[in-house]
């Protein structure tokens, strides 16, 4: 174990499925797996600080992304699924709270209609995984890096403060490129969802919640609408001024949303 | 040593405003742009320059594959080849099929062979990857560029070689019958080249003892081509072998007039339209994650900042990218950079961007009375002195 992370998130790694994964935990509370996007993440964010007041926060870069390995068996979007199912059996979670962010709320939604034995609740924040006919998304694989990070925020001031943060040098240059294969393993084809997955999502039978800000550029709004309507009892939570990346651009607000609606979950 | 016409068929009449608006030649340059009466004109305007290259005495002539851009009209070159086949007698080389864009790569063992037999063996079989824009114009996924590549790679040759019907069982391709129905002309199989712009791993395949196919450079400043090509020697020796000049080839841009002036003066639109608006595109485009590996990618993104810079004639010129000057200095040129590199393939782009049909002609014409026998008379000099 090594501690990299400020405050109460410590960095960890587990072997599991041939695969090395790297993890960030902290905080005390009900378990929260929660899952990223595309871009992955870097390091225990004020956001984590916050929500770990009140959960066992963990946060993996999934297999392929970050500090994580690159297993042999990593070709889609179901294999990571099946990969998590295994680290809540190998981590003995039970009673889950369930996130995941764009890439990784689709991967979150895979793991719930193939089993929600552990789960006690769902959260997908603008989460990928279906297609709404002529509601385009976002090419990030065709978009510039700058015009990728533009893209996530309604609030552009936000958008120039992280590309002036952002100098990409050493380690970062190579994370930053497993990211994007990563990425493209899973959602280069077909973009973005998987065209199974809207068959089953009505197996879903623990309280869900869909995030979305009301001004994504990357995944619009409508996939929401349809995550809501496929998953039985799913309710919708829409953040005013807010992009692709809720927790980034209002984390306040989906705390807010999120806790009240884990909090009326009976334990 | 071998020469052959190359031609990458490109829209040459494009309304050259388009990049006011677009960011590339490809993927996102709307198809509005194409005009189909000037689109039949050029495509046989083009075939009558290869043709014309291969009465002229060329080695022979080759087309290759482009999807979904202005840069090369040839998304299905079979279709050029086939259009060649009866009217011309020399090599005729698909460099080359992009395996991994392919649903079913046995359609190539079965479109080559099909050419093969017509020609009675002239068939050069080229495999490629594709360009990395075709990646994002095909959606098949770059991440498994390479994995597909050397699957498919794998398939065709077995389906050339081993009798039939066998299970492929592969990956990405799993096929209860192969029983592929013509078979090559060519024992055990056409000549393969493998086209690049300078992969180590491509090259340490190309090279391995068990295959030893032709490793062709294509359109590169000359540094790189004489490094890739000692690169490609350095594994064959490794392999326990000694590379032949006929495991080498280039591709490069040639334009011969009268004088180095006139040369340069009458290149110079084409040239820069063809580096300047043809090939540039953004990074996302060119290079889409996998396509090339991660320590590739690196190098590219170190040397990213030039990429979008505007060149020129003389900057082409000077880094052995294009070969442009009086038959004189062109085939000094191409004579020392043989002696120095040692190549046995020689792939004269004979047309480039909107160079017009006339001068096209012209080239031919001169490279075919003061170039190409000149050439082919001092390598042959050459190896008879080793």
């Amino acid at each position: 174990m090594t501690s990299t992370a400020s405050e109460r998130g410590t960095r960890h790694t587990l072997r599991i499925d041939d695969c090395d994964l790297s993890y960030l935990r902290g905080g005390a509370g009900p378990p929260l797996l929660f899952l990223h996007g595309a871009g992955g993440v870097a390091r225990w964010t004020p956001w984590m600080e916050t929500l770990a007041g009140s959960y066992d926060v963990i946060v993996p870069d999934h297999p392929g992304w970050g500090r994580s390995s690159t297993p042999e068996w990593f070709d889609n979007v179901h294999d990571l699924a099946y990969f998590y199912l295994d680290l809540i059996d190998a981590l003995g979670l039970e009673r889950v709270h369930l996130a995941g962010q764009s890439i990784g709320g689709w991967i979150a939604a895979e793991m719930a209609v193939r089993s929600t034995s552990r789960l006690a609740t769902l959260t997908l924040i603008a989460a990928a995984g279906l297609r709404v006919a002529g509601a385009e998304t976002f090419d990030i694989f065709l978009a510039s890096p700058e015009a990728n990070v533009r893209a996530s925020f309604y609030d552009q001031t936000l958008a120039d403060a992280q590309l002036a943060a952002t100098a990409v040098t050493g380690e970062d240059v190579d994370i930053f490129l497993r990211n994007r294969f990563a990425a493209a393993r899973v959602a280069w084809q077909p973009r973005l969802y998987d065209p199974h997955l809207a068959k089953w999502l009505h197996r879903i039978d623990v309280p869900t919640l869909v995030v979305w800000g009301a001004n994504d550029a990357i995944l619009p709004i409508a996939l929401q609408a349809e995550y809501v309507r496929l998953i039985p009892g799913a309710a919708a939570a829409t953040i005013d001024r807010c992009g692709h990346i809720p927790l980034a651009e209002r984390p306040a607000a989906v705390i807010e949303r999120f806790t009240a609606f884990t909090d009326g979950v009976p334990a | 040593m071998r020469i052959l016409a190359f031609h990458l068929m490109p829209y040459a009449d494009i309304d050259q405003s388009f990049t006011e608006k677009y960011d590339a030649a490809w993927v996102v340059l709307p198809n509005t742009y194409f005009d189909r009466e000037k689109g039949h004109q050029l495509y046989n305007r083009f075939l009558d320059e290869l043709e014309y290259a291969d009465q002229l005495g060329f080695d022979g002539v080759c087309v290759n594959e482009h999807h979904q851009n202005a840069y090369g009209l040839m998304p299905s070159p079979g279709i050029m080849a086939g259009a060649l086949s009866r009217r011309t007698k020399g090599w005729l080389a698909v460099l080359g099929r992009a395996l991994p864009l392919l649903n079913n790569p046995l359609t190539v063992a079965e479109e080559y062979a099909m050419l093969d037999e017509i020609t009675g063996g002239r068939l050069i079989a080229g495999f490629v990857r594709g360009i990395g824009s075709e990646y994002h114009s095909s959606g098949v996924n770059p991440t498994e560029s390479h994995d597909r590549f050397h699957e498919a790679h794998d398939l065709i040759i077995r389906a050339w070689t081993e009798p039939g019907p066998f299970h492929f069982e592969g990956k990405y391709y799993d096929f209860k019958y192969v029983n592929t129905w013509p078979r090559p002309y060519q024992q055990p199989h056409p000549p393969v080249f493998i086209p690049s712009q300078g992969s180590s791993e491509t090259i340490r395949w190309a090279a391995d003892a068990s295959r030893r196919y032709t490793y062709l450079q294509t359109f590169s400043p000359i540094s790189a081509v004489a490094k890739y090509m000692q690169m490609y020697k350095d594994v064959a020796r490794e392999q326990g072998y000694e590379a032949t000049p006929d495991q080498l080839g280039w591709s490069v841009p040639i334009y011969v007039a009268e004088t180095d002036e006139q040369a340069r003066e009458e290149a110079r639109p084409h040239a820069e339209m063809f580096i300047n608006k043809l090939l540039k595109k953004p990074v996302e485009m060119l290079l889409p994650p996998g396509y090339l590996t991660l320590g590739s990618m690196k190098g590219v993104m170190a040397a990213k900042a030039g990429m979008s810079v505007h060149r020129t004639l003389e900057d082409l010129i000077d880094s052995g990218s294009f070969i442009v000057g009086s038959p004189t200095t062109v085939r000094e040129k191409l004579r020392e950079a043989q002696a120095q590199i040692g190549f046995g393939n020689l792939l004269m782009t004979i047309q480039f961007g909107s160079l017009p049909h006339d001068l096209t002609m012209k080239n031919i014409e001169l490279l075919a009375k003061h170039v190409v026998p000149y050439l082919k008379e001092t390598a042959a000099t050459a190896g008879a002195a080793v």
